[in-house]
This record gives structure tokens, sequence and C-alpha cells, in this order.
């Protein structure tokens, strides 16, 4: 959302899709107030991949085309009810892996086929290393990282951007239980970081940048040392 | 009350999780971030009281709950319309001022009344009905909302306005967000042509020339004045008067680049004393030579001089920060009877005899427009607001004193600003608190209605 109000400063066409109606149209009206020139809805459940299609080709139509698409959905999950149940663990891996799957290749397509176009996709740092706090959610982004890495293999040469942006701790809903620390940002710094990377065409982007010193770390510590660690 | 301290002083309390600006008092409390107005009231029912609170930026504990749920309004920060003919904005209670001028300045749009930091939200300026320096001309921030949507904890929803349920609308102005969650309000922002003011600063000594000043001045949009709380004898109440207008000239309104500084660390104790701050305050009153000084101003250094170092509050140390600021209303009913402003020069030489004092001391006369607010600050006479590092029991003692001169001259404290009044004086101060008792949400509570309402 900060990302969407701050290119709202300049007038454009935004398609936003979510699933709750109210929350939607209020997120709508701060864009339209901000100044963006026109704000469609699309109230759908990124969950129902079957439904992905119908949405994007409307969006096309209703904007004209689709120059940057910014996918931003995915929930944490419960990782000690994913250790337990598969169906919980499958469930996380459908929203954060799966769903965007899907919207990836019908976008990358769409973007192949006018020979331009950015897909920004919201990854994460717990991707690059899976730890037992929450390592469900880890594999969903790791195997987002990895899927994000050959698509950009396969069509930066057709000049559509991918880029995978790994976010550490961000004050948002999905946080608002954890005791927030200093290595918390806030959602515009985050923002500002997403709108700086697009604007340099840049492949992966660790947000706050600091993140890529500490993932860098973090991977370098040895397998027979890491698996005792807690973490 | 006597057991709880004595357990306190013994072992220091568990980190706060929320300040209030003052850093005083520290008590603990859940925060949680409220992120849309449809999750309140929170489910499941959490069995502990809750109070809104937005930036934390009064003083004292009217932004606090002892062991109850702090619900941050913070990320209910959207603008929601925008009029560009008439100037109003209807936007979430979680936006700050700061962001309203970010929005407005560019577009030729001001705050119709602003307090000295702009790093306020919308909704806790309005549970505080805050004042600024054109409180003569405007009023309170009350008198300048159409409307605003009440939530109480049962469900409600509450449409407010001078004529839609208007006891709720005169309640929630000015009722410390015990009423309910403000969802969103409507504020009618004023026209401006230039980000600057045409400005004049006139050197004044004594309370007789400061009042002669502001009543003089009293056609200017923005009136107020720095007075020197610490010097005795031949320079008591010195001061400079300061009245400003907006420039009425087509000029560039360009957004306000962020602030740069922030204070690092927090102060020793000892680096506010006496001396630092007499020397200070010589400094400052000597910084325009002449009498009077004329000029043209940027509005951000005129309304917000503090607002450029972040955490300003970190210059009296980890221990915080006392502040007070009470009104004194006219001898003999009003400013043209011309009495003697008795009550504000006992006030001034009690503080100045303490010797407790700070630099930033301000004091302005109030207007007569009346605010809708029911439990709202400001009446007509002269205000004066300064602050004081805590020394414990001089502090108490000197704002115990300070609470007794106001009562004595038939004025008032401001809760924003206040960690120390009594119930007694309270209940004084704001005979209003039964009838308004009736619009308290009974799952809303503060550590300072507890205070002045003498439970817990």
């Amino acid at each position: 959302m900060a990302v969407t109000r701050r290119m709202a400063q300049r007038p454009g066409h935004f398609m936003l899709v979510a699933r709750n109606t109210r929350k939607l149209s209020t997120v709508a009206q701060d864009l339209v107030t901000r100044g963006a020139g026109a704000v469609d809805t699309w109230v759908l459940d990124l969950d129902d991949t079957a439904a992905h299609e119908g949405m994007l080709s409307a969006a096309v139509e209703r904007m004209g085309g689709i120059d940057l698409a910014l996918i931003a959905h995915g929930v944490l999950g419960d990782q000690a009810a994913a250790e337990a149940d598969f169906e919980t663990a499958a469930a996380i891996l459908h929203t954060n892996f799966v769903s965007t799957v899907s919207l990836c290749t019908w976008l990358a397509n769409y973007f192949e086929s006018r020979g331009r176009g950015t897909l920004a996709v919201i990854s994460s740092v717990a991707g690059d290393r899976g730890r037992k706090s929450n390592y469900l959610y880890g594999a969903s982004k790791g195997a987002l990282n990895v899927f994000l890495d050959g698509l950009r293999n396969r069509v930066d040469r057709e000049g559509v951007q991918v880029l995978t942006i790994k976010p550490g701790f961000v004050a948002t809903p999905m946080t608002a239980h954890v005791q927030q620390n200093a290595l918390f940002a806030s959602p515009d710094q985050i923002a500002k970081g997403i709108l700086r990377a697009v604007k340099r065409r840049k492949d992966v982007v660790y947000l706050p940048w600091y993140w890529g010193g500490i993932m860098l770390v973090i991977r370098l510590i040895p397998g027979g040392v890491f698996k005792k660690m807690n973490l | 009350m006597l057991n709880r301290d004595k357990s306190r002083g013994s072992k220091p309390p568990a980190r706060p999780s929320f300040e209030s600006w003052g850093r005083y008092p520290k008590l603990p409390a859940q925060v949680a971030p409220l992120y849309w107005d449809e999750d309140f009231p929170p489910r499941p029912a959490v069995g502990i009281k809750m109070l809104p609170v937005g930036m934390g930026r009064s003083y004292g504990d009217v932004c606090l709950l002892e062991d109850g749920l702090l619900l941050r309004t913070t990320p209910m920060d959207r603008l929601l319309a925008f009029d560009s003919s008439t100037g109003l904005l209807r936007c979430e209670s979680g936006v700050t001022l700061a962001a309203i001028l970010d929005f407005a300045v560019p577009r030729g749009w001001f705050l119709p009344v602003t307090p000295g930091t702009k790093y306020v939200t919308l909704g806790g300026a309005i549970a505080n009905d805050i004042h600024g320096k054109n409180h003569h001309v405007a009023g309170t921030l009350g008198c300048h909302l159409p409307r605003f949507e009440l939530l109480r904890s049962d469900g409600q929803r509450i449409q407010c306005s001078p004529s839609e349920n208007s006891d709720w609308y005169s309640a929630t102005i000015g009722g410390m967000g015990l009423t309910g969650l403000i969802a969103w309000a409507e504020i009618q922002l004023r026209p401006i042509r230039s980000r600057r003011l045409r400005y004049r600063g006139t050197k004044f000594m004594g309370i007789d020339e400061f009042v002669a000043l502001s009543l003089a001045g009293a056609h200017a949009e923005y009136t107020v004045a720095w007075i020197d709380c610490v010097a005795q004898g031949k320079n008591f109440a010195r001061g400079i008067f300061m009245q400003a207008d907006h420039l009425e000239i087509a000029e560039e309104l360009h957004p306000s680049p962020s602030p740069r500084f922030s204070m690092p660390f927090d102060l020793p104790a000892f680096a506010l004393n006496r001396a630092s701050v007499s020397a200070f305050n010589t400094l400052y009153y000597n910084k325009q030579w002449s009498k009077e000084k004329r000029g043209l101003v940027d509005y951000e250094p005129f309304f917000y001089p503090l607002d450029s170092i972040l955490h300003w509050n970190r210059l009296y140390g980890k221990e915080g920060l006392l502040q007070f600021q009470s009104v004194v209303p006219w001898p003999g009913g009003s400013a043209e009877a011309g009495g003697e402003q008795a009550g504000i020069v006992r006030i001034l030489q009690a503080i100045a005899a303490s010797g407790l004092a700070s630099f930033l001391a301000v004091i302005k006369v109030f207007g007569d427009v009346a605010s809708p607010g029911m439990m709202s600050f400001p009446m007509p006479g002269i205000t004066l607001a300064l602050d004081f590092p805590i020394r414990r029991e001089v502090s108490f003692a000197l704002l115990d004193r300070l609470a007794d001169i106001t009562a004595e001259y038939g004025g008032r404290m401001y809760p924003a600003k206040d960690a120390r009044m009594s119930p007694a004086h309270y209940q004084y101060f704001y005979p209003q608190w039964q009838e308004f008792s009736a619009f308290l949400d009974p799952a809303f509570d503060s550590s300072f209605w507890r205070r002045v309402m003498a439970i817990g």
C-alpha cells in the first residue's frame, strides 16, 4: 500500500486486488485523494488461482495495459500447526508460492509479448535459509526466490524486469503480534526502496539494505553449526 | 497506592512499552497497532481496559493506561476525500498533522489550528482539543470539525456533528480519547498563498507590557510570546512577543523537507540547570538587538521550531520532564477591564523563585471563541506553558503550588500537559466532569482519568 501511495503522487491508473471489499475501497479512496488518476478495485482471494486469468485480463482491458505488477500477498502461517498437519503446510505453500507462480506465469507471458514490463514480487529474507521457527513460510519464499531467478533468466532478454524483493522485519499487520525492535522498518521505507529498485532495474533487493549483510552472514554459517542453533 | 510506590522504589519497573512525550510516568501497558477501523473493537474481547493513542506527544499520562491495552492508531493514516474548492479534508484519525501539511500545503491549504508540533495525530488533536497561536481569532481545533465518526466498544458507530448527535460531538472534542475511538474526521482547512509568514518580534519587560502588546496585536492571525521564567529582579518576566500573518503573495508551495537532526542520546539530568538555562535565556532574549524586528519566515520554523530536532525530549535525560500549562482568566472578567494581572504574576514569581524553569516557556492571550468541546481547556485570559526537569519532591511541590494559584484565580490546567494534578484540583477546574462521565466508553480508561478520579 505504501508503494501505491508513493506512486499516486503522480497521476496513473491503478487496479487494486484484495479480499476485503471495504478495506479495498478505503485504500482506493486514499489513492484517489492523493492524486492517483484512476483507481479500479477487484475483490478476489488470490488462493483461487482459477480466477486469476479473468482478473488479469480485466486489468489489461480496464487500464489499457499493464506496465508494472506488484505481487504483495502472503501469509506468515502457523508454524506449529503446519508441523503437525500437512494440510496447514500445504495451504501456506499454496498462498505464498503456488498462487504467486500462477500470477507470474500469466504476467510474464503478457510482458514478454509486449517486450516490456516490470514484475515486482515481495518475497522475504526468510527464504534465504530455513529456520525451525518458520521454515514453512521460509520454504514458500525460498521456492519463490528460485522460481523468480529462473523466470528472470528466461524473460530478461525479452525486455522484462523480474524484481525479487526481500524485506526484513516490517511493521505490517502480518507482524503486528511481534514485539518490535530496532531492526523493524516502516512500510514507507520499504516502499521507497522498492520504487528505487524498479527504477534501477534491479534483480534482487534486500530492504532495508543491511539485510543483505545479515543474510550473507546467516548463509555462511556452516550447516553443522546451523542445525544446533536456536533461530 | 503507597504500597505500590514502595515496591516500585525497590525494583525498577520493567521497561515500559510506550512512553508519553514527558517520559513520566513510566507505566507498563500492552500496545497493539490498529490498521483498520473494522478491527475495532478487538475480537476476541481483550478483558482489560483500552485507550486509543496516536503519536504519544501529550506530556503526562493522558495517553497512558497502566496494565491496559493501548490501541495505536497511527497505521490508520488514510486520506478519504478532499474538496479542492472548499478545503474540506476527510481522513482517518491516525493521520498526523505533518501528513496533512505535506498533502495540503502544495495544494494551497493549511491547518485551521496547529499546536507547537506537527507530529500529533488528528485523533489525538481532537481528543485534547488542541489550540494554537491563532486561538484569539480561530478558537480550538474543535471549532473546525464539521463531522467525525465515533466507534464505541459495543460496536455502535456514532456520526457526530454540531447538529447530529451534538452531545457526543461535544463530549468527544477534548474528551481525552475516553468516549470511544474516532474512526475518521472532517477538518476544514484554510487557504494560503505562500509558505511564508510576515513576522514581527517585539521585546517586552513585564506582564503589563506583554498584555498591551497582545491586545494591540490581536488583529494578527498568530500571536505568542517567549518568556524568561528564570530571571528575577529588573529582568522579571522579560520576553519576546511574536505576531505573524500568512503572506498574501502567491509563491511556490513546495513540500517540507524531512527533519535531519535527531537527538541521538539522553543528556544527563544535570545538563539543564539554573546556570545553563539562564545563559540560554539571556542569549535568546538578546538574539534581537533592537526592540522590534520584522521579516518573512517559513511556516516550519515559526510553528514547529522544535520539530526540527527529533526526540528533543532527550534533552531532559531518561527521567523525563514535567510540563505545566494553565490559563488564568482576565481580572474583572474581560481584557478591556484592564485589572492587574496578579494571578499570572504570582505564578511567574513562584516559578522564578523555584529556579526550576526551563527555557521552553510560552505565554499567550486566549480569545473568547468558545469551543464546542465539553472538556476543553482554553478560556479567555492568559495561558502560560513551560516544562521542568523532574527533581521529584521540589518539582512536584512547585506544581502543586502552581495549581493552587491557578485555582485561586479561577483558572484551569491542561490535562494533555499534566502528570501531577490532584483529583480535587481537576474536579474544581472541570466541574462538568460529572456530566462528561455519562459519555465514557465502559471499556476505555486512562491513567490520567484514574488519577483525577482518584481510582486505583
